[in-house]
């Protein structure tokens, strides 16, 4: 038998203050970011912030800073120029929807066509998004992240019980807040796609933490008589090769899609990379170490004389 | 038990047969979106503020809507879409189109035809600002400018024809657009041109002369030609706009996402090129990770492909380039449920239980989990489906599918093959 870790006893749940210390500067980092957002401090793709993409595929290489030239001399000065390493290809961004009365693309084609005589060029594809769409879907994106958090609270709860809900929300929210906050510090662009790619990480950052939260259950029934905060952490050891490896298989493949796929899909796969690996962090650092504080708490109300066992060392 | 197996195995072959029927040949079976095949996703905005007094803005744009895909269907698409959205505006999907230019210009253009009478004499004491009360100045094509009234003698609906003809024939002959009026049509102009004679009438479209001819006769018969230096194309895309009749208030294109066919291509190339690599190295590292059992794992992978592509061709889904990864990423998804079945199975098996008795209470106490898991990844994909557009509907699409039927081969095709395994003495896992 192959295995990653041979029976692990790790005390997780003994080192979850150290946790709560990096989560809480990650989330603060995460809420930092939101606010920055809302206000207009964030590197809103086209789809969210309007104006023009425009894909260029000239027939021989064009440097950068002479295509930048160009745009400035004409107008087009706010524009961001980025290469794509195959085809010649160019991506000039901008936050403008029209240029003098015409519309960007018509106006970069004139440009090109001038300023680049002899050197062919198509453009291969536009993306022109106005005002009005841009603030339609940046509300429409903020709404189904929440529907899928409360969705899916709802059925944590139901699955299990309201306390393991709660608990699977916040380690959830958790995540979408630190995976943004880093593609907020990085400055990438926020685009639908990213939006799409930290939803479906919502979704699937709770696998590890069903995973989890299924042994709880399972142990916590079985083991009764135990300090609750022993029968987590062993619950996290005893699955944790389960955690770890369901996790890898999902990275391969993100890594297969970052390093082989197309432009348009890897900052998509990438913030999915980076939240397969918060989520499963956080399933067994933020869900379940949420459950034991919640638990101590309750205790302490029923009988303020328990004494502490926050940092009894499991097993 | 053995019935089960039975069960099990006519299930998989059932499905598996169905879902390889829905496929085939997938080239013509799987519907491919704008981003890989190419083509103009287009979103208009009918400004319904520009409308007469009491007329029904939610008719207007059904009325636009019409218009639209009338002068499509005349420039010939194959199966573009053309669907109101919300209250004010219409989404247009051009597939696999050549020329997105003059797409944008037979879409966008009102195509509101208008003949009105030009002053050439008061031209000069207007450009000075002088402008005469009920005139206007209008430009044509070249930038020059021409006195003209507001109000229309004549308007574009009650054209009844319109076709291109070479006016004047001869190897210098221009590429005209002639009009043929309706009674009431004909007879208007009979009077206008017969009240005017020797005074120019110039023929605007969309507020731009096209032309602007003077009137030598009375015209009787109700034919007219647009004269003007436009080339055979833009004289077609005319003559389309102007049979389908003018749009009842100006629209406006408020987004729009354009892919080139070459793009699409390569985004496709790219596509099966990750999704091999994806696959490849997924499957070797259940090899080695579980052996016998990580390739049965795989092949339950393979099935799950198949019917996962078979259904998106049954459901007449979109692929779209999101749509790739979100298969490529449902198959990492659906090793998943394997992994916590195996995991389980060796945890009975490091408990010292037989192996049948393993395989058995691995399959029933890992289902919950493999279930929630599924279930919580669902969720998304609906509420994306739901909110999403395009490319991105496309990945909710797969990644909703995706994962359904993972959680079908993880119980169902990998469940028979282990139960054949029950009679062994060890498992390779």
């Amino acid at each position: 038998m192959l295995e990653l870790i041979k029976n692990p006893k790790i005390n997780f749940i003994g080192k979850r203050y150290h946790a709560f210390i990096i989560s809480g500067v990650l989330c603060l980092l995460g809420i930092i970011a939101v606010i920055f957002t809302f206000i207009g401090k964030a590197n809103l793709g086209v789809d969210f912030a309007g104006g023009s993409l425009v894909q260029v595929k000239f027939q021989k290489p064009v440097a950068a800073d002479v295509l930048r030239k160009a745009l400035i001399s004409n107008n087009l000065a706010d524009s961001e120029i980025q290469q794509v390493a195959e085809g010649n290809r160019v991506l000039i961004r901008t936050r403008k929807q029209e240029v003098v009365g015409e519309r960007v693309d018509e106006r970069i084609r004139k440009i090109l066509a001038r300023e680049f005589e002899g050197n062919r060029f198509i453009l291969e594809g536009i993306e022109y998004v106005g005002p009005k769409i841009g603030g339609e879907l940046r509300e429409k994106a903020l709404w189904a992240i929440f529907w899928a958090i409360i969705a899916m609270m709802i059925y944590i709860a139901f699955r299990f019980d309201f306390r393991f809900g709660i608990a699977a929300a916040i380690a959830t929210l958790h995540d979408v807040l630190v995976v943004y906050g880093i593609i907020w510090l990085s400055n990438r662009e926020v685009t639908l796609l990213t939006i799409s790619a930290l939803l479906t990480l919502a979704g699937y950052s709770l696998t590890d933490t069903v995973i989890v939260f299924d042994r709880i259950r399972e142990n916590l029934k079985l083991r009764r008589k135990e300090v609750y905060d022993v029968v987590i952490n062993s619950s996290i050891n005893e699955v944790l090769s389960r955690t770890i490896v369901t996790s890898v298989t999902v990275l391969i493949v993100l890594l297969a899609l970052i390093i082989r796929g197309s432009q348009v899909t890897f900052d998509f796969c990438l913030v999915l990379l980076i939240g397969v690996i918060v989520g499963t962090y956080s399933s067994v650092f933020v869900a379940s170490p949420i459950l034991v504080e919640w638990h101590l708490l309750a205790t302490k109300k029923v009988k303020s004389t328990t004494p502490e066992m926050t940092n009894k060392k499991s097993k | 038990m053995r019935k089960n197996i039975k069960w099990n195995i006519f299930l998989t072959i059932a499905v598996t047969g169905i879902c390889i029927f829905l496929l085939y040949p997938p080239k013509e079976k799987l519907k491919l979106g704008l981003d890989l095949q190419g083509g103009m996703h287009l979103v208009l905005e009918v400004d319904t503020t520009k409308l007469p007094p009491g007329s029904d803005p939610s008719d207007a744009v059904d009325r636009a809507l019409e218009i639209i895909r009338n002068r499509i269907d005349t420039f010939g698409v194959s199966e573009p879409i053309i669907q109101k959205q919300g209250k004010d505006k219409i989404v247009v999907q051009l597939p696999g189109l050549k020329d997105p230019r003059r797409a944008k210009n037979l879409i966008g253009s009102t195509a509101l035809l208008e003949f009105r009478l030009v002053d050439s004499e008061r031209l000069d004491e207007a450009e000075a600002g002088k402008i005469p009360k009920g005139y206007e100045i209008l430009e044509d094509e070249k930038g020059k400018k021409l006195l003209v009234k507001k109000e229309p003698e004549l308007t574009g609906d009650t054209l009844v024809n319109a076709w291109v003809d070479s006016g004047g024939g001869g190897i210098m002959s221009q590429t005209v657009v002639s009009l043929e009026f309706n009674k009431i049509g004909a007879r208007k102009f009979a009077k206008v041109t017969g009240a005017h004679i020797n005074e120019q009438l110039a023929i605007v479209l969309d507020g731009k002369v096209r032309s602007a001819p003077v009137i030598r006769s009375r015209i009787d018969g109700g034919r007219a030609q647009i004269e003007g230096n436009f080339s055979l194309e833009e004289a077609r895309d005319l003559k389309i706009i102007l049979r389908a009749g003018a749009l009842p208030a100006p629209v406006k294109i408020i987004e729009e996402r354009t892919v080139g066919p070459s793009l699409g291509a390569d985004s496709i190339r790219k596509g099966i090129i990750a999704s091999i690599a994806g696959f490849v190295l997924v499957g070797l590292f259940m090899v080695i990770y579980y052996k016998l059992s990580g390739m049965i794992a795989n092949v339950g992978l393979v099935g799950c492909l198949i019917m996962l592509l078979g259904c998106l061709a049954g459901f007449k889904g979109t692929l779209t380039l999101p749509g790739i990864a979100g298969i490529i990423l449902t198959m990492g998804m659906a090793l998943d449920s394997n992994v916590i079945i195996f995991e389980r199975i060796r945890e009975e098996l490091r408990a010292g239980r037989t192996v049948k008795a393993a395989i058995d209470a691995g399959y029933k106490k890992a289902f919950g989990t493999v279930f929630d898991s599924h279930v919580t990844t669902l969720i998304t994909g609906l509420i994306l489906f739901t909110f999403g557009t395009g490319p991105i509907k496309g990945f909710a699409l797969t990644l909703s599918l995706g994962v359904t039927i993972s959680l079908f081969t993880a119980i169902v095709i990998t469940r028979f093959i282990f139960d054949l395994r029950k009679e062994y003495q060890t498992l390779s896992i």
